[in-house]
């Protein structure tokens, strides 16, 4: 193995893959900050360039830096303007955007980078030691348990919504699922509640959805309340730079916590980084004591570094079984196996054995792209945050335009566009209510897995009872339970104590 | 009635309309090989459906009418939304949807400057030297990136080109 790792040290540290980590690093960086463009598109766009180059191990390392940049533009746009492009960066924006709105845009990016970047580099140690046996403990879960685990993930969102809010934000849930069943329908083929609309038959897209959830919503307050542009001043402070010393004490072990549960989901196939970021935040909420679980989405330096660590730490985590397995665990590592296969690359259980410079190169890689990326972002940040300095009657245009711009490069379609406004203005009707949005996008995200994993275990046990016949999925769904009632719980203790009769000894 | 019981009671509707759906004209649909099937295509919406109308149920009698909730600072209080630019919000989101409408037949490169220029002066925006530069700017600069560097098609010129 020692030997293995030299060689992917020599390999990767050579000047042509170095250039390649950098080069990758800035373009994923400069294109995922347009939302629309996730790491998803980028990789595939990118991939016969890889081809060019021919040299496997080159072309997986320019990926790799592509894709880690990527996801941290994404988190740029979700800190800057709320417009989370991509779905593993929308838990960024629930505490990044306040930071920015009170002024601290440049804290919350170095929040950001920082966090990204232990995530990155905790994942590639864990991923270098533990990759092998990873692999055939993520092979344990079956569709039941991811089934089970995304039931927790949604509970866990609604019952975080603080008390009085679990129904509500239950019902944006429910909301989001439904739109999810939209279009043609898993496994099946066959349209669905597309009341004959031909543009419905794909469905509603992802991005169209955040954009019309949080970045359209948030344009039209900017419009109607011309105080809140004002707020802060934004950029300009670009003193508030850095993070202080007690700061630093309370993400210090949100991240070292996120970098290893975040491994481990992006480990199980299936998961990734968008499951990872919000189990991550909705964790790091509830073992938050009082007044920081309060600060929970008006601004919380823990609340960014939560899903930043565990977004990134997912990513890598999500190479394990692709790269010992050959099974690609998300859509992007799915186009990554596509271009290894185009590069006369195997990935599986041989590929240690068979090409270890290429399978350690990737490794070493990793580390080098974290590195690049924190060196290349940390500078960049004061300039990133001064984009809010724009004045408003600027700043608004060019916000809404990159919002359509989003949803009508994927699908090249107008309609969408509509589609866009109409669903924006619902939904800013429903912030006027104070329905909580993030649990709506939450719910759609993972519809469409949850519904494929229910019914390969409906498959399987011929029915329901797979619910209660495997440990696993049960103890699962026991938690999502108690998570959604312990709120209510936990009120009426609070309760009962205020009148002195909890007290009893 | 306050607005979020009228969100919820929406709610309620849409989803006993998704239940019939579901329950009734679906399952009527179904072919005969498949009614022997465990997982149907309406089985996930049939679930949804129920726990849908018994959290809808749950929201419309929880809300109580509080006489005047307080407003979140940040927040808008939209039972009085005239003391805010509510007109330059709607003109706004009519330059969307002409957009929309017009991205396909005059091109990109038209559409954009014109929105974000019109998008500028409706937010009361008089510089125009500076205002259209750089919305033709713009235009072209994204419709280069798009384009050319991504290689995602995006029509530039009017219909007529």
């Amino acid at each position: 193995m020692l030997e293995g790792i030299l060689q992917g040290l020599e390999a990767a540290i050579s000047l042509q893959n170095f250039i390649m980590v950098v080069a990758g690093c800035l373009l994923g960086t400069f294109i995922g900050m347009l939302p629309g463009l996730g790491p998803m598109s980028i990789i595939a766009i990118m991939i016969p360039v890889a081809i060019k180059i021919g040299d496997p191990s080159a072309a997986l390392i320019l990926l790799a830096g592509v894709y880690y940049g990527a996801i941290f533009g994404g988190s740029t746009s979700s800190i800057l303007i709320n417009a989370p492009g991509i779905a593993g960066t929308v838990a960024t924006a629930f505490d990044g955007y306040p930071m920015a709105r009170k002024g601290l845009a440049g804290k919350a990016l170095t929040i950001a980078a920082i966090a990204s970047f232990t995530g990155g580099t905790v994942g590639a140690i864990l991923l270098m030691g533990f990759a092998p046996a990873l692999a055939t403990v993520a092979l344990l879960f079956h569709s039941a348990e991811y089934f089970a685990l995304m039931i927790v993930g949604l509970s866990a969102i609604a019952a975080f919504a603080g008390t009085g809010n679990v129904a509500k934000a239950l019902m944006m849930t429910v909301l989001g699922l439904v739109l999810a069943t939209l279009g043609e329908s898993a496994q099946f083929n066959a349209p669905r509640f597309t009341m004959g609309i031909q543009d419905l038959q794909s469905g509603i897209s992802f991005i169209t959805l955040a954009m019309a959830l949080f970045a359209l919503p948030e344009a039209l307050y900017l419009v109607l309340d011309p105080k809140r542009s004002n707020t802060g001043g934004a950029g300009g402070e670009i003193k508030d730079l850095r993070i202080t010393k007690t700061e630093a004490k309370l993400i210090a072990p949100v991240i070292g916590r996120q970098s290893i549960q975040g491994f481990l989901i992006g480990v199980m196939p299936g998961a990734g980084a968008t499951i990872a970021s919000f189990l991550g935040y909705a964790v790091e909420r509830n073992i938050a004591k009082g007044d920081e679980q309060a600060e929970f989405g008006k601004g919380s330096v823990k609340g960014l570094a939560a899903p930043e660590t565990a977004n990134n730490a997912a990513c890598t985590g999500s190479f394990v079984p692709l790269l010992t397995l050959g099974i690609p665990g998300s859509g992007t590592t799915a186009i990554l196996l596509g271009a290894l296969i185009a590069l006369n690359v195997t990935p599986g259980p041989r590929m240690m054995v068979d090409n270890p410079t290429i399978f350690w190169a990737v490794i070493i890689s990793m580390y080098v792209g974290n590195v690049v990326l924190l060196i290349l972002n940390l500078p960049l940040i004061p300039y990133i945050a001064k984009l809010l300095l724009v004045p408003r009657n600027y700043l608004i245009p060019f916000i809404l335009f990159f919002t359509m711009m989003g949803s009508y490069i994927g699908q090249n379609n107008a309609t969408e566009l509509l589609m866009l406004t109409s669903m924006g203005v619902a939904a800013t009707i429903m912030r006027f209510a104070g329905f909580p949005l993030a649990p709506m996008l939450i719910g759609f995200i993972l519809g469409q897995m949850l519904e494929d994993n229910f019914a390969r275990a409906m498959n399987l046990t011929d029915g329901v009872s797979f619910m209660w016949e495997r440990p696993m999925t049960t103890a699962l769904l026991v938690l999502a339970i108690v998570l959604i009632f312990l709120p209510s719980i936990r009120e009426q203790l609070a309760k009962l104590r205020r009148k002195g009769v909890a007290d009893g000894d | 009635m306050t607005l979020d019981r009228a969100i919820s009671g929406l709610f309620l509707l849409l989803c006993l309309i998704y239940g019939y759906t579901a329950f009734v004209t679906m399952e009527a649909n179904l072919l005969p090989f498949e009614l022997n099937m465990t997982f149907l295509p309406n089985t996930m919406p049939k679930w949804l459906s129920v726990l849908g109308v018994i959290i809808g149920l749950v929201v419309v009698v929880q809300t109580s009418p509080k006489a005047q909730a307080e407003i979140d600072e940040g927040e808008i209080d939209y039972r009085n939304l005239r003391q805010y630019k509510l007109a330059q919000a709607i003109f706004l989101l009519g330059l969307m949807i002409a957009y929309a409408l017009l991205l396909r037949p005059i091109g990109f490169i038209a559409a954009t400057t014109l929105f974000l220029a019109g998008g500028g002066m409706i937010l009361g925006e008089r510089n125009y030297k500076l205002l259209l530069p750089i919305a033709i700017f713009t235009a072209f600069l994204i419709w280069y990136l798009v384009q050319e560097l991504l290689g995602i098609f995006l029509r530039p010129w009017p219909w007529f080109i």
